[in-house]
């Protein structure tokens, strides 16, 4: 067994193990944490097919950025995962079977895949020989799927923009900075001048 | 160049997808555990897209990865902001108690 099928077991036995214990892990931050572990032994799976790019791409997006924001929401609600678990043996034997017939199913349909000359002959973007992962991606990225990478931009700002719209509160009751009024103010309504006589208070 | 073929990783990522709808199906109660199985279900996709990529030598496989990874991502912000505005307003996070359309 040479090393490239050594880790290729390794990184899918660990994935799928990992995957096993985010559905069935008794904490949700569990869940989290070997989610976090499937993803990067999915990103080493990528490195063995040759793509680097999207290995790291999946390491910096979805460990540094989706994972640590289901953390921040599992230890933000306070709620009793335990009571929440409560219907996991209820549903065992129709999610086993379910799961089970998906397995088989998608198993004997792709199990013996095989790549016809045809559509080896067929490519749409082939790889340039003697280029890394990372600039050839670039290549066809910023030329010919332009307009879908641009698209992707726009899917990414109105997620944002609706995360913000639905988690933002405006709280009655907290003084806030208003620049405007502030900027507004002139020494006639800001000081006042009194004259005191001397012995007399104000 | 590898020695490991083609429908391995597609057995692995079947394998994969399977543990996901497996999970929405056990996890009916617990929304955060779907959204994690929703997640699992995107990483087997592209497991598949890449693998595709790879032994087919055309990279249009890995750019489709690249915009499922960035709906993948939008999709978890949109989901938990959605999750913790729900939890601000029910107070619980279970499926059940979302009947509030019912009427």
């Amino acid at each position: 067994m040479n090393s490239a099928a050594f880790f290729f077991y390794l990184f899918s036995a660990v994935m799928i193990g990992a995957a096993f214990l985010v559905i069935s892990a008794r904490n949700p931050v569990h869940s989290v944490l070997f989610l976090i572990l499937a993803f990067f032994n999915a990103a080493g799976l990528f490195i063995l097919l040759g793509a680097e790019f999207l290995a790291m791409i999946l390491v910096v997006v979805y460990v540094g950025a989706v994972a640590v924001l289901f953390l921040f929401v599992v230890m933000m609600l306070d709620v009793d995962f335990a009571e929440l678990k409560h219907g996991f043996l209820q549903y065992l034997p129709i999610g086993g079977t379910l799961g089970l017939v998906v397995l088989i199913e998608v198993v004997l349909v792709v199990g013996a895949w095989h790549i016809g000359p045809v559509s080896i002959a067929n490519v749409a973007t082939p790889m340039a020989p003697g280029m890394t992962n990372t600039m050839a991606l670039g290549r066809v990225l910023y030329t010919q799927y332009l307009y879908l990478f641009q698209a992707a931009g726009l899917i990414l700002l109105t997620a944002m923009i609706g995360a913000i719209v639905l988690t933002l509160r405006h709280k009655v009751g907290v003084k806030r900075q208003n620049i405007a009024i502030q900027n507004a103010r002139t020494p006639a309504e800001a000081v006042e001048i009194r004259k005191v006589a001397s012995r007399h208070g104000i | 160049m590898l020695t490991i073929s083609l429908s391995q990783f597609l057995i692995v990522a079947a394998i994969l997808f399977t543990l996901g709808v497996a999970g929405i199906v056990l996890n009916r109660r617990n929304i955060i555990i779907v959204l994690m199985s929703v997640e699992l279900i995107l990483l087997s996709v592209n497991i598949n897209l890449v693998a595709f990529s790879a032994f087919l030598g055309d990279l249009t496989g890995q750019v489709f990865a690249l915009f499922i990874l960035t709906v993948a991502a939008a999709e978890a912000a949109i989901g938990l902001a959605i999750l913790v505005c729900y939890y601000r307003n029910r107070g619980s996070i279970a499926i059940e108690d979302i009947n509030m359309m019912k009427g």
